[in-house]
């Protein structure tokens, strides 16, 4: 049988030695998991659970973020595409405005060219005019000198009527 | 004795005794009955050990995501922070998971050895630890009342209860009676009883089986049923320890409930 059975114990008297031991025991035991482990398992909780609503924000703040830029990209794609009209439309006001100058330096040019032309013609013309003129009167001249059978080519008088004749003669003629 | 006349005829000792549980200690400073360093003290240092050793090794680099053994740990407390704790206290409960999951711990690993085989035995079937254990929480739940609501308003919210003044004064006795000196007792006695009287039954069985051989070798079969009742009282036995330590947990819990509300 057992050993120690010569010394009775009542088994609801508690024994000292196993209150001091039991304590002890208990004692380290509480010391050590609820100053280093226990503690440390609600530190880890709660990391936990600001990782997750953490992530959450982060994620919010992510797409918060994201449609702000896309609204920016937007805003400027758009101003981007007025820009563009504007550019287009100034470019197309600029050339119309070079090709109408460019009919009006042109028009100029031959105006100019017309009126030169006009000029030289005139000049020659009246220069052939002149030269008719004293052709035609020496011609004239010699005619009726000839016709008249007495040279009047020495008569000033004479010449002045043959002035006098053409010019009665052109003014007839350009009338 | 009848059972030490069979025990003497038979070299079994049935039936078993209050002696049983005491066993002859294992460094014997002042001769065979001294109790410092006993089996049972020494599975109590044991069972500590085991828990300081698991959750300080599982908890030393905690992590985000845990492994299998953080996993473990964080469960078993967050079982009683939230189960136990917050589930009776609400968010204050919070302050106390600590100590009530070390006391669960505490109870369950040295209930534990009831069943463990070689140990076989718990030191709570000693009744010097649940003793100690329902004075702490004794000690605990009155200290944290009066803390709360002075001497006199925490006597008053628990010995008062709202009821016509002509029954006050048989429920005031009665009050006092369950609150202050039933409570540590009940505490303590529920989880010894339960541990002592499942040691107790083990016994019986185990025992019976071999006595039962001894005495007649045709009583074998029935012999081998007793066997086989010890395996499913094992069973049982693993039950009542997580049971118990449950239950003396989730009481301490509640008188600590009990005294700090306001209502009684």
């Amino acid at each position: 049988m057992n050993l120690s059975a010569a010394v009775e114990h009542s088994p609801i008297l508690p024994l000292w030695q196993e209150i001091v031991v039991g304590s002890v025991a208990f004692a380290v035991l509480c010391f050590v998991l609820m100053k280093f482990v226990f503690p440390r398992m609600e530190e880890t909780f709660k990391a936990r659970v600001d990782a997750i609503e953490g992530g959450l924000k982060r994620a919010e703040e992510a797409q918060s973020e994201a449609n702000k830029l896309l609204e920016q990209y937007r805003a400027q794609l758009a101003e981007a595409r007025t820009d563009a009209a504007k550019i287009r439309d100034d470019a197309r006001a600029d050339a119309e405005e070079i090709r109408q100058e460019i009919q009006v330096r042109a028009r100029e040019e031959s105006d100019r060219i017309i009126a030169a032309g006009r000029e030289q013609l005139n000049a020659e013309r009246q220069q052939i005019v002149r030269e008719l003129r004293a052709e035609v009167g020496t011609l004239a001249v010699d005619l009726a000198g000839r016709i008249v059978g007495e040279s009047l080519a020495d008569e000033a008088r004479q010449r002045g009527t043959v002035d006098r004749f053409l010019s009665e003669l052109e003014s007839t003629g350009s009338r | 004795m009848i059972g030490q006349a069979v025990a003497l005829k038979s070299d079994v000792p049935f039936p078993p005794e209050v002696g049983d549980f005491y066993l002859p200690s294992i460094v014997p400073w002042g001769g065979l009955d001294s109790l410092w360093f006993t089996k049972i003290t020494a599975l109590v240092w044991v069972s500590t050990a085991i828990i300081i050793i698991f959750f300080t090794l599982a908890y030393r680099k905690p992590k985000l995501v845990p492994g299998k053994a953080q996993w473990i740990a964080e469960s078993t407390y967050g079982f009683v922070r939230n189960n136990i704790a917050i589930e009776m206290l609400g968010a204050r409960g919070v302050r106390f998971a600590p100590y009530l999951a070390t006391l669960l711990l505490f109870i369950v690993f040295n209930n534990m050895w009831s069943i463990v085989p070689v140990a076989q035995i718990s030191p709570n079937s000693h009744i010097a630890f649940p003793a100690f254990l329902a004075l702490i929480s004794y000690v605990l739940f009155n200290y944290v009342g009066i803390k709360k609501f002075g001497f006199r308003k925490y006597m008053r919210n628990s010995l008062i209860p709202p009821a016509p003044w002509f029954v006050l004064p048989i429920l005031i006795p009665i009050e006092f009676f369950s609150t202050f000196l039933v409570r540590p007792f009940s505490l303590a006695v529920r989880l010894f009883a339960n541990m002592f009287a499942g040691h107790m039954l083990l016994l019986v069985f185990t025992l019976g089986g071999f006595a039962m051989l001894q005495a007649n070798t045709a009583l074998a079969p029935i012999s081998v049923l007793s066997w086989l009742m010890t395996i499913a009282l094992t069973l049982l036995e693993l039950l009542v320890i997580f049971l118990q330590a449950y239950v003396f947990t989730v009481l301490t819990a509640s008188y600590i409930q009990g005294a700090v509300s306001e209502e009684h």
